[in-house]
């Protein structure tokens, strides 16, 4: 037994080999042999043995809506309240933006006060931006805003910045807070923990319908997805942010006497603050990110157009309220980019006015009280007239009508391509696999490589969603996944090593990838569907584009932060160019490579539950049914599987990229 | 002559491992190396005893690794001591509850840091008056102090410069004027001048003699350095593995070491860096014609030319400026090649 279990952890090489091959013919003739000893618990399992978890959590919910009391208040009371407290700031920064203030309801409200004027909001963006950066991104800024409201999106994005607007500080401050905790108090680091890696892995569509259960359809349920979805980073980074304070600066902070409150504000948050802004630019990106999915559970604004255009396949619609979001999200990204790496400067002197002291923020005030003045008697001020706005919507639909016509046969073919050579028969092997089977493989390949303890780890979780008669969908989600994955690899490496070595590429390939980056997952699917229509091939595309960039990043990275004396070493020993990519430059950015391809799993998880909508088959599928059904049991039961595979899958290439980190003599 | 106290520790030790404070206990609060290593401890500082006088400057020397950053985190308490006690103007440091410490530290300590520490987001001025706003003083009161104290330092016309467009050099000027903003009593040093160029370092190290000649603070300097050490120090501490090896002045140090390592430590040094006058004087002050008179407590190296140019002995002065011996070339060239020692 002993030496069976050594030969398993750390047997001899030919060990990934045999274990492949009995896969692949299990795999293949697992429905033979189902047929053969008319043993159906082979390839299905066994219905009388599922757990009835998705009931129990349902049952739970209802009686957490319906009855849970504690003792003053009812738990119905509480989320009223949360939502309230939620919504009142809402309504405010929207009235502000966009509606206006108004007394009375419906067709009796009467206006009190007009909302900012278009331009004072272009106005003020472009202060911000100068503020953070310099005269280009102002420009940047403004023209970007400006898109919003030449080309009639105005109104639904000044809906979204509100929810932006709300969602963003209510993340920040939580994630802030929540990190200050775990840096205080190691045990509650612990404890969180798991908690944020199954909240950055359960896809989104698994906790909208227990959020609309608590809070109802509307911004507010919208609102605390959002946060929800948008949190977990910053709590990570104000963790680390906190941690990385150099010892010598807490110290000095002790020294001169602080008290622990002190310490915190005076001392390390301030030295902390360029890595916390970073933290805040990702809660900035997610929350854009989730625009869209939070408008299938009552958010308005750009996120709503995109999916009702999506929805009635209005091209051309989709299209218009897509880029805008990205355009957004573009300026809001290298703004808050920019102020993360703003460096302090000297204060201003107190003997002059104010105006020339703050002239930026004296020009913001002056800019948006002239024109929203100004918009009372002139409606053009306050929100560009839609006669003068440019529609493209027609153009975008001719345009594609137009691609689809012309290069039907050549999608055609590629489409038949890849899901002949390439799809199809990973589907069918990934199908196959006898579930006891596969759960052993994952308990053994986990074991051998991350130890006994994720070894057992892996199987229980894999033995979960058997066991939740998810295996089936499980298999699709693992096979998309997989060769989304190694396509999004077979490119991004390359490109990587190529930006890693040669500066002009990096900048091509590196402004492309921030762009990339930048597009929140939903649009992806946009043009994809349009292209190739729904089904396996589409998804795969999307999740590739979407689950590139940290295959570029890391081998970029990995590439450039290999020691020059070792490259030197190799020159001097008379290596090729060839050999220096091949004997030093790649065994050394291995685990670089690793950590991409972590990223690149995770991200392409991600982005497959999404790609439901496009008609996958997948556990996406599962959770995407039990959102139009309102389960709250199933979608947190599929939600868990998609987030159990997650977490298989980045402890085990952790392992791997630790193991070669150790071999390299790298921390 | 007798000197007050200022800072005293007794019997103290600085444990890393599992259960310190019971691992001590186990072996009768005097663990071996092969008991640390049986646990999976480590002894940072081991039964350290030291006295520092009022207004000394005492030098704790050791490689890194050797304890000596540990013992005075131990001193400053920004480390808690596993055992022992550590006695400051009477009060037991380690007993004191936070209130007080923070008031010892507020009023009473400064300390200068290896890497500056200083804040990015503050200015020259806002780092050095840095310790007075934390105490709630008003701003015109701390930046005027802070500005006195800048000046001090040598750095008038930057108080609105920030850290990271200062030299190395400059960024620890800032350092001191903040580690002494608050006139405290017991001035810390943890190594202020290693992360600085050699000349940048001397320079440094001569400002400090200047600064300490005006303030006359108690001070506990650290350092790897043995040269800096000898210049600097009216007492060094040598430590090795967590151990004091030897307290004794740089003289001392060099001339009767006490342990195989110091000794292996001081064995280049050349002696006429450490050996004073008084140490190596014919005593006594016969009549007769002399080319002048020299303090005791110079150095051969200091006085060695001039003793070289005179054809006549010097007379050498004690503290309070009386002659008690004779000094000539001779004796002087006696020390720096070595003659008549062993």
């Amino acid at each position: 037994m002993s030496r069976l279990f050594k030969f398993l952890t750390s047997g001899p090489r030919l060990f990934w080999l045999p274990l492949f091959l009995v896969t692949w013919a299990l795999s293949t003739w697992s429905f033979a042999l189902y047929k053969a000893l008319d043993a159906r618990w082979i390839i299905r399992f066994p219905k009388q043995y599922e757990l009835p978890l998705d009931v129990w959590i349902s049952c739970a919910m209802s009686w957490l809506v319906e009855e849970a009391h504690f003792g003053f208040f009812s738990f119905r009371d509480l989320t009223r309240f949360i939502a309230a407290v939620i919504e009142l700031p809402y309504q405010m920064v929207r009235s502000l933006l966009i509606d206006g203030f108004s007394v009375g309801q419906g067709q009796q409200a009467i206006e009190i006060a007009p909302s900012i004027s278009w331009i004072a909001i272009i106005g003020t963006m472009a202060a911000l931006a100068y503020y953070a950066k310099n005269k280009a991104l102002a420009w940047l800024a403004a023209l970007c805003f400006a898109y919003l409201a030449i080309f009639g999106q105005w109104e639904s994005a000044m809906v979204t910045l509100a929810s932006v607007l709300i969602a963003v500080p209510i993340g920040v401050a939580g994630g802030l807070m929540l990190g200050i905790l775990s840096y205080r108090h190691p045990w509650f680091e612990r404890t969180l923990r798991p908690v944020l890696d199954l909240m950055q892995t359960v896809p989104v569509f698994a906790y909208l319908v227990p959020i609309l259960f608590l809070f109802g359809f509307g911004p507010v349920s919208a609102l605390v997805a959002t946060v929800i979805y948008a949190m977990p980073p910053m709590v990570r980074i104000s963790t680390v942010a906190l941690q990385t304070v150099p010892e010598e600066v807490i110290e000095a902070g002790r020294m001169v006497g602080c008290k622990p409150r002190q310490l915190m504000w005076k001392v390390l948050v301030p030295t902390a603050l360029p890595s916390l802004m970073v933290g805040v630019n990702q809660v900035i990106m997610l929350s854009l990110n989730m625009v869209i999915i939070a408008s299938m559970i009552g958010a308005g604004g750009l996120g709503y157009d995109v999916l009702t255009s999506l929805r009635r396949l209005d091209i051309g619609g989709g299209i218009e309220a897509g880029l805008a979001i990205v355009v957004m999200a573009i300026a809001l990204d290298r703004v808050s980019q920019a102020f993360a790496i703003r460096r302090v400067r000297p204060r201003p002197d107190p003997a002059h006015p104010f105006y020339q002291r703050y002239p930026l923020t004296s020009a913001a005030l002056a800019l948006t009280v002239v024109t929203t003045l100004l918009s009372l008697y002139v409606p053009a001020f306050r929100v560009l007239p839609e006669a003068v706005t440019i529609n493209t919507g027609s153009i975008w639909t001719t345009m594609m009508e137009w691609i689809n016509i012309t290069f039907f046969d050549t999608f055609e073919a590629i489409k038949t391509f890849f899901l002949t050579s390439l799809l199809l028969p990973v589907k069918r092997f990934f199908a196959g696999i006898p579930w006891i089977w596969g759960i052993l493989v994952v308990g053994i390949a986990a074991g051998r490589l991350g130890g006994w303890k994720l070894g057992l780890i892996s199987a229980l979780m894999t033995l979960f969603i058997a066991a939740n008669g998810l295996w089936a969908k499980a298999m699709i989600t693992v096979y998309l996944v997989s060769v989304s994955v190694l396509i999004a690899s077979v490119i991004g490496i390359p490109l990587g090593i190529w930006a890693g070595q040669s500066a002009r590429a990096n900048n091509v390939i590196g402004a492309l990838i921030d762009t990339l980056q930048t597009l929140p997952s939903f649009v992806y699917l946009i043009p994809v569907v349009m292209l190739f229509r729904v089904g396996d091939f589409s998804a795969m595309i999307a999740v590739v584009l979407y689950a590139l960039a940290p295959a570029v990043r890391y081998a970029a990275h990995g590439i450039r932060s290999i020691d020059s004396e070792l490259i030197e070493a190799g020159k001097v020993s008379g290596c090729t160019e060839r050999q220096l990519l091949l004997r030093i430059k790649l065994p050394l950015a291995a685990p670089s490579l690793l950590l991409g391809l972590n990223q690149t799993i995770m991200l392409a998880l991600s982005m497959l539950v999404i790609t439901a909508l496009v008609g996958t088959r997948d556990l996406g599928q599962e959770v995407y049914i039990a959102l139009t059904k309102a389960n709250t049991g199933q979608g947190i039961i599929a939600g868990l599987s998609v987030a159990f595979i997650a977490i298989i899958a980045d402890r085990i290439v952790t392992a791997l990229a630790r193991n070669s980190q150790e071999r390299l003599g790298i921390k | 002559m007798e000197r007050s106290v200022k800072l005293e520790c007794r019997g103290v030790w600085k444990i890393y491992g599992p259960q310190p404070k019971a691992f001590l206990e186990q072996h009768n609060g005097a663990p071996t190396s092969d008991d640390f290593e049986k646990a999976h401890s480590v002894g940072a500082v081991r039964d350290a005893n030291v006295q520092i006088y009022e207004g000394e400057i005492f030098v704790i020397m050791g490689l890194s690794g050797s304890g000596k950053s540990t013992l005075v985190r131990c001193l400053s308490r920004l480390v808690e001591s596993t055992a022992g006690e550590i006695n400051f103007e009477g009060r037991d440091l380690l007993t004191m509850g936070d209130a007080e410490l923070i008031d010892v530290r507020r009023k009473k300590m400064g300390m200068v840091f290896q890497h500056f520490a200083l804040l990015p987001h503050l200015t020259v001025l806002q780092n050095a008056a840095f310790p007075l706003e934390i105490q709630g003083v008003s701003r015109k009161d701390r930046e005027d102090r802070a500005r006195q104290m800048i000046e001090t330092v040598g750095l008038k016309g930057r108080e609105d410069h920030y850290p990271r467009q200062l030299s190395g050099g400059q960024q620890q000027r800032v350092g001191i004027a903040r580690s002494l903003v608050a006139d405290p009593d017991l001035w810390f040093l943890d190594e202020p001048f290693s992360a600085l160029d050699p000349l940048i370092r001397r320079e440094m190290q001569d400002e400090f003699l200047r600064l300490q000649s005006l303030l006359h603070k108690t001070i506990v300097f650290i350092t790897h350095d043995f040269d800096e050490a000898i210049r600097l120090a009216d007492r060094i501490a040598v430590m090795k593995d967590g151990c004091i090896e030897q307290i004794d002045t740089p003289e001392n140090l060099v001339m009767n070491p006490a342990t195989p390592y110091v000794q292996e430590f001081t064995r280049h040094i050349p002696r006429a860096k450490v050996m004073r006058l008084e140490s190596i004087m014919s005593p006594g002050v016969p009549d007769g014609e002399y080319a002048g008179d020299l303090p005791g407590h110079l150095t051969v190296a200091d006085t060695v030319h001039q003793l070289d140019e005179a054809s006549l002995p010097f007379r050498v002065l004690d503290e309070d400026q009386t002659p008690i011996g004779t000094i000539d070339a001779r004796a002087a060239i006696d020390v720096m090649i070595g003659r008549g020692v062993e």
